[in-house]
């Protein structure tokens, strides 16, 4: 089988392999990827043709582009030799073709003229189409990759890796621009990274003919990206405000900046603990980075005085009319734990998952709680993926999990659920003391 | 809010959820502060994603739900389509796109039959927000 080289962007290294595997699934491609290194741009992998190529690339956000690789060494010398040995039959496909070559390098740099004095030495190619800078029919790279070097104003780089191939496709990096949130009209203090958004959207195999859902939407960071994938976006928070945003600055606005009205389903405001959706209707994917409280305290439905409300009768005004039914009614919130939010998200991620569907959910930690920090688990859903975002004190991690498919005849509700223990002092109060001094 | 999102929206109340009432919400009685408003619109269509939502939809919630808004031409018992590109079936696929994903419930209220609490609708957005004596 042919080999391609995928050059990969070097950022949010530890989700490149996770999210090339999601896309694989999605596009059917069958490809090992088990020697996927962080520290280099280059993943070299072997796939049927060059449509398949195309496909591994297309819909991701942490590749660049692929290759067909006609040669690849570790001196100039040596490439050359390659390139000959493994690609001579393929110089005639090209000879009357527009071309142009393309100058690739990581950690070193080559000046203008030795980047033309690498495409004249390979003249032996043999092709004789024009050279067309714009649009050219065939797209040559070199791409070059040094090994760092601690004293950069006097070791000059030194070569460690050197390719030749022909360009077959680019990814979608490209639309990480498109949806940053500096260009986004309408944002709030908790709108979500664009490229993580895409890329956890990837992983969730988001794309047409599916409902995909955050049950924390807020500004709707996921849903525009949910969209952006072709998937019909639902949202729900329980902050009403965030959901319904400014006249001109709001959820449908940003819909209509990104031209995806034709994939927004609808936002509704709810608590997550009491969820309208019904336990029968089923979701294609769960996308959300729940409220880890550090913006304001985590609540939920409830009141703190369990009293109050114990006899389940309304609230009168002095006036005789209810409360609840006035038109500036608050209802009562109360703080809630973390750990249970996402015990109940797993919960409800198993009750309301399609077979196979995917679950692609944020969690913060505490460095100082590395290892300690259970995952959370449950018994109808399998942990897939766990990419980590590094912070100084504290990182984040993207947890995927997948729906077991249903066995008909077994109840889920016979499956017993993992308990886990929560730690006590929660991801807030730490994140507010600086991860510093253990608390009293 | 669309027509789709009414057939899997149930009263969030806890007890209420055990019950078979509590599903689907019911629009047959408005208020005079919130009227009933509807709009149609356009949303581009998709022959995959109405065939995806049909195993999904509730049809007899969404009969309900249809003739409280004035619609009775819904046919009592659930098409069956085998293939969503056959051209038989795409005048079908069309009328389920436009009354699911085309009309939207501008504002109004939404009933749940077995507490009675009401839930409503501003700007396409429901509220389901409980007032303190229903959450428990």
């Amino acid at each position: 089988m042919p080999e391609y080289l995928i050059l990969l962007a070097q950022t949010h290294e530890s989700f490149r392999k996770a999210e090339l595997e999601s896309v694989a699934a999605y596009e059917g491609v069958e490809v090992d990827l088990s020697h996927h290194d962080e520290q280099s741009p280059f993943l070299y992998v072997t796939l049927e043709d060059d449509d398949q190529a195309r496909r591994l690339v297309r819909r991701s956000i942490l590749s660049r582009a692929i290759y067909e690789v006609w040669g690849k060494a570790d001196s100039e010398a040596a490439l050359h030799e390659d390139v000959r040995a493994r690609s001579s039959s393929e110089f005639d496909k090209y000879k009357t073709a527009s071309f142009k070559f393309d100058f690739i390098s990581f950690r070193g740099s080559r000046v203008k003229a030795e980047q033309r004095d690498i495409f004249e030495s390979f003249d032996y190619l043999g092709f004789d189409g024009p050279i067309k800078m714009r649009n050219p029919e065939e797209i040559f790279a070199i791409i070059e990759d040094y090994k760092p070097s601690f004293h950069s104003n006097v070791d000059k780089p030194r070569l460690r890796h050197i390719f030749f191939g022909r360009f077959l496709a680019y990814s979608q990096r490209d639309v990480v621009d498109k949806f940053d949130l500096k260009k986004r009209r309408y944002i709030g203090t908790t709108s979500f990274d664009a490229e993580l958004a895409l890329i956890s959207c990837n992983i969730a195999l988001t794309g047409p003919g599916k409902i995909v859902y955050d049950p924390f939407a807020g500004t709707g960071s996921f849903l525009v990206a949910i969209s952006h994938f072709g998937a019909m976006a639902l949202g729900s928070d329980i902050d009403g405000r965030q959901i319904r945003g400014k006249k001109n600055r709001n959820i449908t606005t940003n819909y209509h900046q990104y031209s995806l009205q034709n994939y927004f389903l609808d936002t509704f405001i709810s608590d997550f603990t009491h969820n309208p959706i019904r336990a029968s209707f089923k979701l294609d994917a769960i996308v959300c980075d729940p409220p880890y409280g550090v913006r304001e305290g985590l609540k939920v439905l409830g009141s703190r005085d369990s009293e109050r409300y114990a006899a389940g009768k309304p609230t009168v005004l002095e006036n005789g009319d209810l409360s609840h039914l006035r038109p500036d009614y608050i209802p009562p919130k109360k703080p809630y734990h973390f750990d249970a939010l996402l015990d109940d998200l797993l919960e409800f991620a198993a009750r309301n998952l399609v077979d196979e569907g995917r679950l692609c959910c944020w969690m913060p930690t505490a460095n100082e709680d590395y290892g300690q920090r259970e995952i959370p688990a449950h018994s109808d859903l399998e942990l897939i993926s766990n990419c980590v975002q590094e912070f100084n004190r504290w990182s984040r991690r993207l947890l995927t999990y997948v729906r077991k498919v249903r066995v008909a005849g077994i109840q889920d509700s016979d499956r017993p659920r993992g308990k886990r223990v929560y730690l006590e002092e929660q991801f807030r109060d730490k994140y507010f003391r600086g991860f510093s001094e253990k608390p009293k | 809010m669309k027509l789709l999102t009414a057939n899997f929206v149930q009263c969030s109340v806890k007890a209420c959820s055990a019950t078979p009432k509590c599903f689907p919400l019911h629009f047959d009685q408005q208020t005079a502060d919130v009227p009933l408003e509807l709009a149609h619109e356009d949303v581009d269509f998709s022959p995959e994603f109405v065939y995806n939502m049909l195993p999904r939809i509730d049809w007899p919630a969404l009969t309900t739900t249809a003739r409280e808004l004035g619609n009775n031409m819904l046919p009592e018992t659930k098409p069956e389509i085998e293939n969503p590109n056959a051209p038989e079936h795409e005048q079908l696929l069309r009328d389920l796109h436009t009354l699911l994903l085309e009309t939207q419930i501008i504002q109004g209220s939404m009933r749940c039959e077995n507490c009675g609490h009401i839930y409503f609708i501003r700007d396409s957005i429901p509220n389901f927000l409980l007032p303190g004596h229903l959450v428990q």
